[in-house]
């Protein structure tokens, strides 16, 4: 894992390199930066400005999306498990657990003692409630598939609750830490989430969806080493200049989402960046049932045909690295770091071409910015170097509106987001499991299968890792997604927000816990 | 006087109707629209599953027409029903207070803008051709020719970066209306430039025009001072097109502004039409677009009621 931060005088490349040098283990700051890892101290009002929101958010964790209501989801709340900055789960609400001999079947413990804003305490019932709230027919929860394995829910007692899987699956204390699955007080088994009632270290003040949630501190929060802040609020500041400007002006202390082409006007005007290498990464997904993607050897001359460190360059900005074409991120646990780096070479793609018994290929590609920000520009840059080999890749810009309805796995070549999974099973799951209803390669294998099924209730931390490796190597080799980048998550802070020395990787604002875990200087 | 009447009950009703023709236009525009509520509010999460479950629920597996019929029976019932995305939260109450700072930033602006527009418009015509005049056509017609967003990153880029007013121009609940005034500055300011420009050269237009009449000759014949002529003989007369100017310019002030919103992070109407049409919330969109339809109306009737008003022939015809 990576975590590195850009301040004055410092390149974040050559930064980089250094911290690649120094491996995995190395936090590399520069001086400048050493003062983040002063004492916390209480106190402020931590204002965040986010290029999402829209009127559309909600209170209900069915639904939440993007990074404005996940954020105030972990202000809110709490959850079962949480991932660490360090990328290992810990504790939240569920002090321990374990599993059977078949990882079928576990069991949590939870914390005693610990209330909700309105005094009640969290039991076991609402853990129940809240996860049935995403389960069963009606749920329409966008959480519904991460959750399908789940074929019971019981309690023994106020705090233990025991759930059983449909099949073995090691990393399901991993699975509770995603952000739909909050633990919200139950009323008659059901949740009541519209008052915004949690456990979280934050107690909900206002929300006006698509414009700001203004929250106070939790004067009874569990947590005493954690919520530094007085207040938080976020805002949703939707065109970049403006959040800029937000900052800079000093009316919000963070920004999510800078504008990277613009981003050294930014540090000039003192904000500080950080840049944080995880598992959100961008592809272009074949339909594998669809000629010609039916043939792997037309699939392999198109992940030849692109030039990743090119489009890393001016897409990203340079903040991000190379894809390899599978999902796993260099934050992962099992990422396969000595599985060779696919490069961009012509002559390879040729000969894939050949092999497939073809002189050249035409392929429309889709895409909108709706899918990333640079996608269309990503597609020219895919369609230029892929000419070199003799491919020919005519970029469809497909609008906006609608893109994942009407596009993502509707055509069958088409620029798509991924956020990534904090587990390789999770992520290999969710997107290359046969089957799966966000497979958007269409794609199937059974020796794939076989080991996802194995891995997953394989306790062995040794097999489980050469099983990863393997199937990274198969989804690289036979799967049916160029997966040419991974984009770091990148934040603007002013000078006096402190962090601390090391910053989540599973998703942005320090795996959006920016509010728990972040201080004023 | 009992014409005046008469017109404004006709065009009242003529209103009734065009508001009805707005919302099937709108209604059946959202329904073109690829996609649905459910497919856009669970975006790349979208499955079929929960697609479905979600149409279950809000009823959007029924027939377009149903649908429109029971929205139309609520809103003659002054129920304007619930919103899709805010589940069980009126639309009155979710467009209220967006309403309110809509109207605040459309007023301000205004109060900015007209009086400016006219007095520079009315001194451009008493010294047309001059350096003056040519000086102050040239400064509008800019302001007016740039894009909104532009003139809005200039005021930012001097006035919010410089420190004397807030890059963003969000509304808190505490702000008494001197905060409010001074938070909403910018973005009153920007609209200003930008339609200043119509509304002045509009006035200037009609005066000039009048100039030429034999009764403002005979004025000038008699020796009155040009400015007398200007205020008390061309501008009664040239009320009626200035009127429909200013008219014209407060409907776009209240329905048009979305641009300067977003850059001023202003939580007016404009955005949330932007995200309701984006999210399919057909209710919100309804009742914005009714809002709008119902400004440009009502502001319409007002500036015929002034010309009316203002014309001596119209008021007493035999």
């Amino acid at each position: 894992m990576k975590n590195a931060s850009r301040s004055r005088g410092i390149t974040r490349r050559g930064l980089l390199k250094s911290a690649g040098s120094v491996t995995a283990a190395g936090l590399i700051l520069p001086a400048s930066y050493r003062k983040a890892m002063a004492e916390p101290r209480r106190g402020g009002t931590f204002r965040i400005g986010f290029g999402h929101g829209a009127t559309s958010d909600t209170l209900n964790p069915a639904l939440w999306d993007q990074a404005f209501v996940q954020v105030m989801g972990n202000s809110l709340h709490n959850y079962l498990t949480v991932i660490g900055p360090d990328g290992e789960l810990e504790p939240e609400l569920a002090e321990s657990w374990e599993a059977s001999s078949d990882a079928a079947t576990w069991t949590f413990k939870l914390r005693e003692g610990v209330t909700y804003h309105d005094g009640r305490d969290v039991v076991a019932e609402d853990v129940v409630a809240s996860l049935n709230h995403h389960r069963g027919e009606d749920s329409g929860s966008a959480a519904a598939p991460i959750v399908e394995a789940i074929t019971d829910i019981a309690t023994d007692g106020d705090h233990v609750v025991i759930i059983t899987l449909e099949a073995g699956d090691a990393d399901f204390p991993f699975i509770l830490s995603d952000y739909h699955l909050p633990i919200l007080p139950a009323e008659d088994g059901r949740i009541n989430f519209q008052n915004g009632i949690g456990c979280g270290p934050y107690m909900l003040e206002s929300f006006e969806p698509g414009v700001e949630c203004l929250m106070t501190r939790n004067p009874d929060y569990w947590k005493s080493d954690h919520a530094w802040f007085d207040r938080v609020e976020l805002y949703a500041i939707l065109d970049s200049a403006a959040r800029q400007n937000a900052l800079i002006t000093g009316e919000v202390d963070v920004i999510d989402r800078p504008d990277l082409n613009t981003i050294h006007m930014l540090e000039r005007a003192g904000a500080n960046i950080i840049s944080v290498s995880g598992t959100q990464h961008y592809t272009f997904a074949m339909d594998s049932r669809a000629d010609p993607f039916t043939d792997n050897n037309v699939r392999l001359a198109l992940k030849y045909g692109v030039n990743r460190q090119q489009l890393v360059d001016t897409v990203l900005s340079g903040f991000g690295v190379v894809g390899n074409d599978h999902p796993i991120g260099r934050s992962n646990r099992f990422h396969a770091d000595d599985l060779e780096q696919r490069e961009f070479d012509p002559d390879r793609a040729r000969y894939h071409l050949e092999q497939a018994g073809l002189d050249s290929l035409t392929v429309d590609l889709s895409a909108a910015d709706a899918a990333f920000s640079g996608a269309v520009d990503a597609a020219v840059l895919f369609s230029e170097s892929a000419a070199e080999a003799g491919i020919t890749i005519n970029p469809v810009r497909e609008p906006s509106d609608g893109y994942w309805s009407n596009v993502w796995m509707v055509k069958p070549f088409s620029a798509v987001y991924w956020g990534g999974r904090p587990t390789e099973d999770w992520m290999f799951s969710t997107a290359f499991a046969a089957g799966a209803a966000w497979n958007d390669g269409f794609w199937e294998n059974d020796r794939f299968e076989e080991l996802l099924r194995a891995a997953r209730s394989e306790l062995d931390e040794d097999l489980r890792r050469e099983m990863y490796f393997e199937m990274q190597q198969i989804v690289r080799d036979e799967g049916s997604i160029v997966i040419p980048m991974f984009s770091d998550y990148v934040m603007a802070t002013a000078d006096n927000v402190m962090t601390p020395d090391q910053i989540g990787a599973n998703t942005t604002l320090d795996g959006v816990r920016a509010t728990e875990r972040w201080w004023f200087a | 006087m009992a014409h005046v009447w008469r017109m404004i009950v006709q065009r009242l009703g003529l209103g009734l109707l065009t508001l009805f023709v707005v919302s099937v236009i709108i209604f059946g525009a959202t329904e073109l629209l690829p996609g649905d509520f459910a497919q856009a509010v669970l975006g790349q999460a979208a499955t079929p599953e929960a697609v479905a479950a979600i149409r279950r629920e809000l009823d959007l597996d029924q027939p377009v027409l149903v649908r429109y019929t029971n929205w139309l029976f609520g809103v003659l019932q002054g129920d304007f029903g619930t919103s899709l995305a805010q589940r069980g939260r009126p639309v009155s109450d979710m467009i209220l207070s967006r309403l309110g700072n809509t109207f605040f930033l459309a007023i301000y602006a205004a109060a900015m803008a007209v009086p400016l527009a006219l007095t520079l418009g009315i001194l451009v015509a008493l010294w047309r051709n001059s350096l003056f005049d040519r000086v102050a056509n040239s400064t509008a017609l800019s302001a007016i020719s740039f894009p909104e967003f532009f003139v809005a990153y200039i005021l930012i880029f001097v006035l919010a970066q410089g420190g004397y007013f807030p890059s963003m121009a969000r509304m808190p609940a505490s702000a008494d209306l001197g905060e409010k005034l001074y938070r909403a500055f910018l973005p009153a300011l920007t609209l200003t430039l930008v339609v200043t420009a119509h509304m002045m050269r509009m006035t200037r237009a009609a005066i000039i025009n009048l100039l030429s009449s034999p009764y403002i000759e005979m004025a000038r014949l008699k020796g009155m001072r040009p400015s007398r002529v200007i205020v008390h003989h061309a501008l009664p007369n040239a009320i009626a097109p200035i009127a429909n100017v200013v008219a014209l310019n407060l409907a776009y002030l209240i329905t048009g502004v979305v641009v300067v919103e977003v850059v001023f992070v202003y939580p007016g109407l404009g955005q949330l039409m932007v995200d309701s049409v984006s999210r399919r919330d057909i209710p919100v969109v309804q009742a914005i677009a009714l809002i709008f339809a119902a400004a440009y109306v009502l502001l319409n009737l007002a500036a015929d009621v002034i010309s009316t008003l203002s014309n001596p022939r119209l008021m007493h015809r035999k």
